[in-house]
């Protein structure tokens, strides 16, 4: 029961010994589990056959063979390269500002009474806007080239982090602060030793969507802010041009590249909290 | 280990409000240098407020609280307090938390590691020092916190329903070893509880406490010798008079 309730509340409830287990009960079998394959391979089989008889003809439904042609095509020529490079890159650094930004947004407001008097309300406000509206604005004083775009994403990135950590330091256990202060800690301290651990699982819920998000930002920021290459320009190539295949091909390179980049984050986040496992705010003797 | 000089409580008139609620009317008491007294009650007595009044969590109230002579104004490393839940950082293994409570001590690193193993060691946990709280049982965990409680060598130790949340067995398997420690080290030890027979077990006195607003009800002295037999006629007889102030029930219900 205590088991299963840490994992109910946490992801990482697991100790380090069994954690594939613990992590998914349900997976007992030896073989690798495929049930994950069954619909896309389905879809493909039916994109397959109903291609194959409509005969790619009129470019509104191209083939697979077409789509392969043109990924072979994109990898060789250092096209793929070059689009996703510009991607990425823009995505980490969006990420990174957005992040540290974030950080100490949302530190301050965790902390500081002070902070969360005078920026709070306005915080709370800001967060209600959606991140697409900033787009007019940002695009006037930032142009449509790259600071636009990193602009765009920092903002996207600073939402979550900041909003997780402030939340984190406000959900540490008050008994927590109560042990600190029988072993008198000062005020340096009891942030540092107690509540920046404590509040570090919520930390990593906020850098872990603003990886995402900033990705999906990436991709909007692509799209609205359009000079450049990147991945969302090769999209916008293949739409203005109906070439279909790029399109897909596109689709394809975006959803591979998001999936990976929150695998990544995932994993960073269990080697650093691990071993501490379920054992936290919701813990019962 | 050498023993710790232990100092005596003083409690004098105290009275504590939340809002317009009275918690605490006019309480007093004197706790002697080294002896053990368990607060006995039921819960909305008070008596888990005025464990947190004398271990300077809390100093708004009226009265005074002095301990070996002091006004309590704030929290002291001369006083440890555990609670029923034992509020180990789960991000620390069990020496790491026992370490924790000594961040301000006065000693070296060399000293503060010596002191957490003999404290490990005291609680029986050797070999558990680097199991994180979660890997621990419930007992196990309270063991800790209880080594924690004690590795800064208070004079005073506040106990908040330590083993509340413990089967049977394992709370009686704590009681024994906490009065071994109390034995052992000399110091002034106050318990907070609504178990009859854990107050008469391990108190010197049993101050029971009567709720709304709470207050001192009667003060019973246990003039039994240690350790002491459940089955012993005078045993069995304070006990059946304390529990007929509440009612015949083993555990006093609120």
């Amino acid at each position: 029961m205590a088991r299963f309730t840490q994992t109910f509340f946490w992801r990482n409830a697991a100790p380090r010994c069994d954690c594939e287990l613990n992590r998914e009960p349900a997976k007992k079998r030896k073989l690798p589990d495929l049930r994950g394959f069954v619909l896309p391979a389905l879809a493909f089989a039916i994109w397959w056959a109903v291609s194959t008889i409509h005969g790619g003809k009129g470019g509104l439904l191209v083939t697979p063979e077409q789509v392969w042609h043109t990924t072979w095509q994109q990898v060789t020529s250092g096209a793929l390269t070059k689009a996703l490079g510009a991607s990425l890159a823009r995505e980490a650094s969006g990420f990174a500002i957005g992040s540290v930004l974030g950080l100490a947004l949302g530190l301050s407001l965790g902390l500081s009474r002070l902070a969360t008097r005078m920026i709070g309300p306005s915080f709370d406000t800001f967060k209600q806007i959606s991140l697409f509206a900033w787009i007019p604005l940002i695009s006037v004083w930032f142009g449509l080239g790259d600071a636009a775009k990193v602009v765009f994403l920092s903002l996207a990135a600073l939402l979550p982090v900041a909003a997780h950590t402030c939340d984190g330091i406000h959900a540490v256990p008050r008994s927590y602060v109560e042990a600190a202060r029988v072993f008198r800690y000062t005020r340096w301290q009891l942030v540092w030793h107690v509540i920046l651990p404590a509040a570090l699982p919520s930390v990593f819920t906020g850098l872990y969507l603003a990886l995402i998000y900033s990705w999906l930002a990436t991709l909007g920021a692509e799209y609205l802010l359009v000079a450049g290459s990147g991945i969302g320009n090769t999209l916008i190539d293949g739409s203005e041009n109906f070439r279909m295949d790029l399109v897909l091909f596109g689709i394809v390179v975006v959803g591979v590249t998001g999936s990976l980049l929150g695998r990544l984050a995932r994993a960073a986040e269990r080697a650093v909290l691990e071993r501490r496992g379920g054992a936290s705010v919701k813990e019962s003797v | 280990m050498t023993s710790v000089i232990a100092e005596g409580v003083e409690i004098d008139r105290v009275s504590k409000h939340y809002a317009t609620l009275p918690v605490l009317d006019s309480v007093s008491l004197r706790i002697r240098a080294g002896e053990f007294v368990s607060v006995l009650g039921a819960s909305g007595c008070g008596k888990s407020t005025l464990l947190r009044l004398i271990a300077g969590l809390d100093t708004d109230y009226s009265g005074e609280i002095r301990v070996a002579g002091e006004r309590v104004r704030d929290t002291s490393l001369q006083r440890g307090i555990i609670f029923q839940d034992h509020r180990l950082f789960p991000w620390l293994t069990a020496a790491q938390n026992v370490l924790a409570a000594l961040r301000n001590a006065p000693l070296s690193l060399a000293k503060k590691r010596r002191a957490v193993a003999e404290h490990i060691a005291l609680v029986g946990l050797e070999g558990f020092e680097n199991a994180y709280p979660h890997e621990l049982s419930g007992g196990m965990a309270q063991r800790v916190a209880i080594a924690r409680g004690l590795v800064n060598r208070p004079r005073v130790l506040l106990l908040d329903e330590p083993f509340g949340a413990l089967d049977a067995q394992n709370r009686g398997r704590l009681q024994n070893e906490l009065q071994r420690i109390w034995q052992h080290e000399r110091l002034t030890m106050v318990l907070v509880t609504h178990d009859v027979d854990e107050a008469i077990y391990l108190g010197d006195r049993v101050v029971t406490m009567a709720p709304r607003p709470g207050r001192i009800e009667r003060i019973a002295h246990v003039d039994l010798p240690r350790p002491r037999e459940r089955t012993d006629p005078r045993y069995v007889a304070l006990r059946d008079e304390l529990l007929a102030g509440f009612g015949q029930s083993s555990t006093v219900q609120p």
